[in-house]
C-alpha cells in the first residue's frame, strides 16, 4: 500500500514512474469522464449568467412626463472619456480666443451647509449653518464651453485640501497646502498655450510655483475662461446594518477674488450657472463685481460620479452571479480529490505515481485550466448579455474600455482557477468533501456575499474583503475611488479596499499556503 | 384496539431506539463538537464586528439593535447547515447508511430521529450563540449611540426576547432544510453547495433588483431573508414580512426540504 512498494513495471516507461505528461493526461481523463463534474462546470456557467440577469430583469424605470407624455430617461452628463460626471458650479466667464492666461487672488472662502438635511433643496439658504466643505473649490478655470461634461482645467483653492489643479473631472494635483484668509491669500494662475494648460500658485503674487500641466487634446480655439465656485453636497457616512448610509444636505460656498488679470483677446464677463444642483436649484448662485473685486457664490461639484447607481451598471454587477457559479466550481474541485479518497482510487493513483506532489501538481493544472476556461467563458457571456438587457430596460450602463474588459474577464478566469486550486488543496488536506467544501465556501464566497449583499456595516465588510481570500473579487472592480470626491466607497457599492491585483494576490497567498500544507500532509501520512 | 396499540407502541419503541442510535452516532463523531463550537465562535465574532462598528448618531436613525446584535447568525447558519448535512451525508459517504437501514428498516423513522437529534444540538448551540450576541450588543451598542435619548431602552424587552428565541428557531429550521436536501442528494459536497446557494441567493439577487415590488417579493420568498425578519424589533411595519410570517415562510422551506428528502428516501435504494 505504501508508496515505496512499486509494482513491477511492465510498461516501457523509465523508473517505474509515469512521465508528468502522462500524469497530466491521466488526471485530465479522470476529470473529463465523470459526467457530474462536467455538468457541474456547465452549471457554474449557467447560474452565473442567470443570476446576473436577475438584477436587470427585476428592474424597471418608470417615467411618465406631464400629460402622459413619455419622457426621456436622462442619465448624468458624461465627461471626455464617457464616464458619468457631475458638472455643476457657478461660472463667471468670458471667451478667450487663442492663447492667454488668467490670474486671480483669493482672499476669502466661506460656506454654508445644511447638517442632516435640515433645509431641503429648493428652499434657499435659510436655516443653514456656516462652514466650508473640505472639497469646496473656488478658483480660475478654462473650459471648452458651457456645456456640462466638456473638457476643462482649473486651479482652485479648496476648503480643506489646499490649492489643487484639476482637469477633465478625474485628474487632481496638489499645490500649496493650507487654507485661505485675508492675511494668507492664495494667488492662482492658469496659462493656455494651444492644448496645453499650465497651473501656478503663489502665496504673495511674486514667487510662482508650477503645479502641473494638463493636455486637453482637441480644445477649440475659442474657450471660456474665468472664475468659478463649486461646493459639493455635505455628506455624512454612517456605519449601519446593511452597509453604510450616507446622509447630508445642500451646501454653498462664497469666494472673494481680486487682482483679476487676463491676457489674450476676448469679450466681457457673463455669469452662468452650470448644472442644476444647489440649495435653491442653483438660483442662489451668482456674482457681484465692484471695482476689481468679484464675489462669487455657487454650489455643486466638478467631479466624476462615484456613488452606487450614479456610475451606471458596471461589469461587476453583471458578474454578481459568480457567487453561485463559484460554489459549483468549489464542489467539483473538491470532489476531484476527495472522491478518490472516498473510493480508494487514490491508492491506485499513488501506486502508479509514487511522487505524490506530482499528482497534486497535475490535478492543480487540470483544475486550474478548467476553472480558467469556465471563468472566462461565463464572464464573456454574462457581461454582454446582462449589458444588453440593461440597455434594453433603459438602465444607464457604464462604458468600459478594452483594458478594463480584459482585466475583468481574464481576472475572473484567474480568480476561478485559483479558487479551484484552493479547493483542491483544502480537499487534499482534509480528505473529506464536506469539510473542504465548507471551509472554502466560508473563506471565499461568504465574505464576498456578506460584504456585497450589504449585510455588514461597511467597516466590517472592508475588513472581510481585505483579509479573507474574498479580497480577490477586487479584480472585478473597474470604477476607481477618487480621493477628491467624498462618497461611501464600500464593497456594497462596488469599491473594494485593496487594488485589483493586490486583492488577487491575497487569494494566491492563501492558496500557496494551502498547497504547501497539502504537500506536507501528502508526504507524511499514508494514502 | 390491541393491534393498533401494539403497532403504535412498537413504532414508539423503534423511534426511541432510532433516537438513541442517532444521538450516539452524532455525539461520538469528532466533527460534531467542533462544528457546534464553530457555530458559536463564528456567530459571536461577526456579531462583535457588527456591534462595535454600527453607530446611531441621532434619534430616529432607524437602526434595529436586535438585528445588529444578531448579525453573526448570517455567517453561523452556514455551519449549522453543514452540521445537518453531515448527519446524513456522512453515513452515505462511508456506507454506514446500509447498516442503519438494516437495523431500522423504517427509513422515515430514522430521518425523524435524525431531525430530532440535529434540532436539539442546533438549538443548544444556537441559544449560546444568540444569547452571547445579544450580550455583546448590550455591552457595545449603548456606547455607539444606542441610548435612551435616541429612543433605545436599556432593559431587555419582550421584542428582543422574541427576536432571540425566533433566531434560535430559525437556525433549527435551517438545519432541517439542510437535512432534508442532504437526504435527497446524499453527497455532502453537493448538498452543502445547494443549501448555501439557496440560502444566500435571495438577499444577493434582491440587492440588485431595484423594482420595488420584485425586491420585496424576493425578500418575502427567500428562506434567509424571510426567516430573519423574526429579528426585527423596531419599525416592524417597514419589514417585508411580520416576524411570525417570516419564520412561517422559513418553516415552509424546512418542511418542503424534509418532505423532499423523505419522499426520495422512501422511493430509492439506500
Amino acid at each position: 500500500m505504501s508508496a515505496g512498494v512499486a509494482a513491477p513495471e511492465r510498461s516501457g516507461r523509465s523508473g517505474g514512474r509515469l512521465g508528468f505528461g502522462s500524469l497530466l493526461h491521466a488526471e485530465w481523463t479522470k476529470f473529463r469522464t465523470v459526467r457530474g463534474w462536467v455538468i457541474g462546470l456547465l452549471v457554474a456557467i449557467g447560474v452565473t449568467v442567470l443570476v446576473g440577469l436577475a438584477g436587470p430583469a427585476g428592474t424597471s424605470i418608470s417615467c411618465s412626463g406631464p400629460d402622459n407624455q413619455p419622457c426621456q430617461h436622462q442619465g448624468p452628463p458624461t465627461g471626455p472619456d464617457g464616464q458619468p460626471v457631475s458638472d455643476a458650479f457657478y461660472f463667471v466667464h468670458r471667451s478667450l480666443t487663442g492663447n492667454g492666461s488668467i490670474t486671480a487672488r483669493v482672499t476669502s472662502l466661506t460656506g454654508l451647509y445644511s447638517p442632516r438635511g435640515v433645509s431641503q433643496a429648493g428652499v434657499g439658504t435659510a436655516g443653514m449653518t456656516s462652514g466650508v466643505q473640505p472639497w469646496a473649490k473656488v478658483g480660475v478655470i478654462v473650459k471648452q464651453d458651457t456645456q456640462e461634461g466638456s473638457r476643462y482645467a482649473a486651479v482652485a483653492v479648496t476648503g480643506g485640501h489646499g490649492v489643487r489643479m484639476q482637469y477633465d473631472y478625474t485628474q487632481d494635483m496638489a499645490g500649496l497646502p493650507g487654507s485661505v484668509s485675508a492675511s494668507s491669500p492664495r494667488w492662482l494662475r492658469l496659462v493656455r498655450a494651444g492644448d496645453t494648460l499650465t497651473g501656478y500658485d503663489s502665496a504673495d503674487g511674486m514667487a510662482w510655483t508650477e503645479i502641473g500641466t494638463a493636455t486637453l487634446t482637441g480644445l477649440s480655439s475659442t474657450v471660456q475662461i474665468g472664475l468659478f465656485t463649486a461646493s459639493p453636497d455635505y455628506v455624512v457616512i454612517d456605519q449601519s446594518f446593511g452597509g453604510a448610509s450616507s446622509a447630508g444636505g445642500p451646501t454653498q460656498a462664497t469666494a472673494l477674488f481680486d487682482r483679476v488679470a487676463l491676457t489674450g483677446t476676448g469679450t466681457g464677463w457673463t455669469g452662468t450657472q452650470l448644472g442644476g444642483t444647489g440649495p435653491a436649484g442653483g438660483s442662489t448662485g451668482g456674482y457681484q463685481q465692484s471695482g476689481g473685486q468679484f464675489t462669487v457664490r455657487g454650489s455643486g461639484d466638478i467631479a466624476p460620479q462615484t456613488d452606487g447607481m450614479g456610475t451606471g451598471r458596471t461589469m461587476q454587477d453583471a458578474l454578481v452571479g459568480w457567487f453561485a457559479g463559484l460554489i459549483a466550481v468549489i464542489v467539483v474541485a473538491t470532489m476531484f480529490v476527495t472522491g478518490e479518497y472516498r473510493r480508494g482510487l487514490i491508492r491506485t493513483t499513488f501506486a502508479a505515481s509514487p511522487r505524490r506532489e506530482r499528482v497534486l501538481a497535475a490535478k492543480a493544472i487540470v483544475l486550474g485550466g478548467a476553472g480558467f476556461v469556465v471563468g472566462v467563458v461565463a464572464s464573456a457571456i454574462a457581461i454582454p448579455v446582462v449589458g444588453a438587457v440593461e440597455t434594453a430596460k433603459g438602465l444607464a450602463v457604464r462604458g468600459a474600455d478594452t483594458a478594463e474588459y480584459v482585466q475583468v474577464v481574464v481576472g475572473t478566469g484567474l480568480l476561478v482557477a485559483v479558487v479551484a486550486v484552493l479547493a483542491l488543496a483544502v480537499g487534499t488536506l482534509l480528505r473529506r468533501s464536506a469539510g473542504a467544501v465548507t471551509a472554502v465556501i466560508l473563506a471565499v464566497v461568504l465574505p464576498y456575499l456578506l460584504a456585497v449583499a450589504s449585510v455588514l456595516p461597511a467597516g466590517a465588510a472592508e475588513w472581510l474583503t481585505r483579509l479573507t481570500p474574498a479580497a480577490a473579487f477586487a479584480i472585478q472592480q473597474t470604477v476607481p475611488a477618487y480621493p477628491q470626491v467624498v462618497a461611501s466607497y464600500t464593497p456594497a457599492n462596488g469599491y473594494f479596499p485593496l487594488p485589483p491585483w493586490a486583492g488577487f494576490a491575497v487569494l494566491c497567498g492563501y492558496t500557496a499556503v494551502a498547497l504547501g500544507l497539502a504537500v506536507v500532509a501528502l508526504r507524511r501520512r499514508d494514502a | 384496539m390491541m393491534p393498533v396499540r401494539t403497532g403504535m407502541s412498537l413504532l414508539g419503541a423503534e423511534f426511541a431506539a432510532a433516537l438513541h442510535a442517532e444521538w450516539t452516532k452524532l455525539r461520538t463523531l469528532a466533527g460534531t463538537g467542533w462544528l457546534l463550537l464553530g457555530v458559536v465562535a463564528v456567530t459571536l465574532a461577526l456579531s462583535l464586528a457588527a456591534v462595535s462598528e454600527v453607530t446611531c448618531r441621532a434619534a430616529g436613525c432607524g437602526q434595529d439593535p436586535a438585528k445588529v446584535s444578531l448579525t453573526g447568525v448570517e455567517f453561523g447558519q452556514a455551519l449549522v447547515a453543514v452540521l445537518a448535512v453531515l448527519a446524513i451525508s456522512g453515513e452515505y459517504g462511508t456506507g454506514m447508511i446500509r447498516l442503519t437501514f438494516t437495523a431500522l428498516p423504517r427509513r422515515l423513522v430514522v430521518l425523524a430521529a435524525k431531525a430530532c437529534t440535529v434540532s436539539g444540538l442546533i438549538a443548544a448551540s444556537g441559544v449560546l450563540a444568540v444569547a452571547g450576541s445579544l450580550v455583546l450588543g448590550r455591552i457595545f451598542l449603548p456606547g455607539n449611540g444606542f441610548t435612551a435619548t435616541n429612543g433605545y431602552s436599556s432593559i431587555v424587552d419582550a421584542a428582543t426576547v422574541r427576536a432571540g428565541l425566533g433566531t434560535v428557531g430559525y437556525l433549527v429550521l435551517i438545519g432541517l432544510l439542510a437535512l432534508g436536501l442532504a437526504t435527497a442528494v446524499r453527497e455532502a459536497a453537493l448538498a452543502i453547495g445547494f443549501v448555501l446557494a439557496l440560502v444566500y441567493l435571495f438577499p444577493l439577487v434582491a440587492q440588485l433588483v431595484t423594482d420595488q415590488d420584485w425586491h420585496r417579493r424576493l425578500l418575502q420568498l427567500g428562506p434567509m431573508t424571510a426567516g430573519l425578519d423574526v429579528q426585527a424589533t423596531v419599525n416592524l411595519a417597514a419589514q417585508p414580512l411580520s416576524p411570525g410570517a417570516g419564520l412561517g415562510v422559513m418553516a415552509c422551506w424546512a418542511a418542503g426540504g424534509l418532505l423532499l428528502g423523505g419522499l426520495v428516501l422512501a422511493a430509492r435504494d439506500a
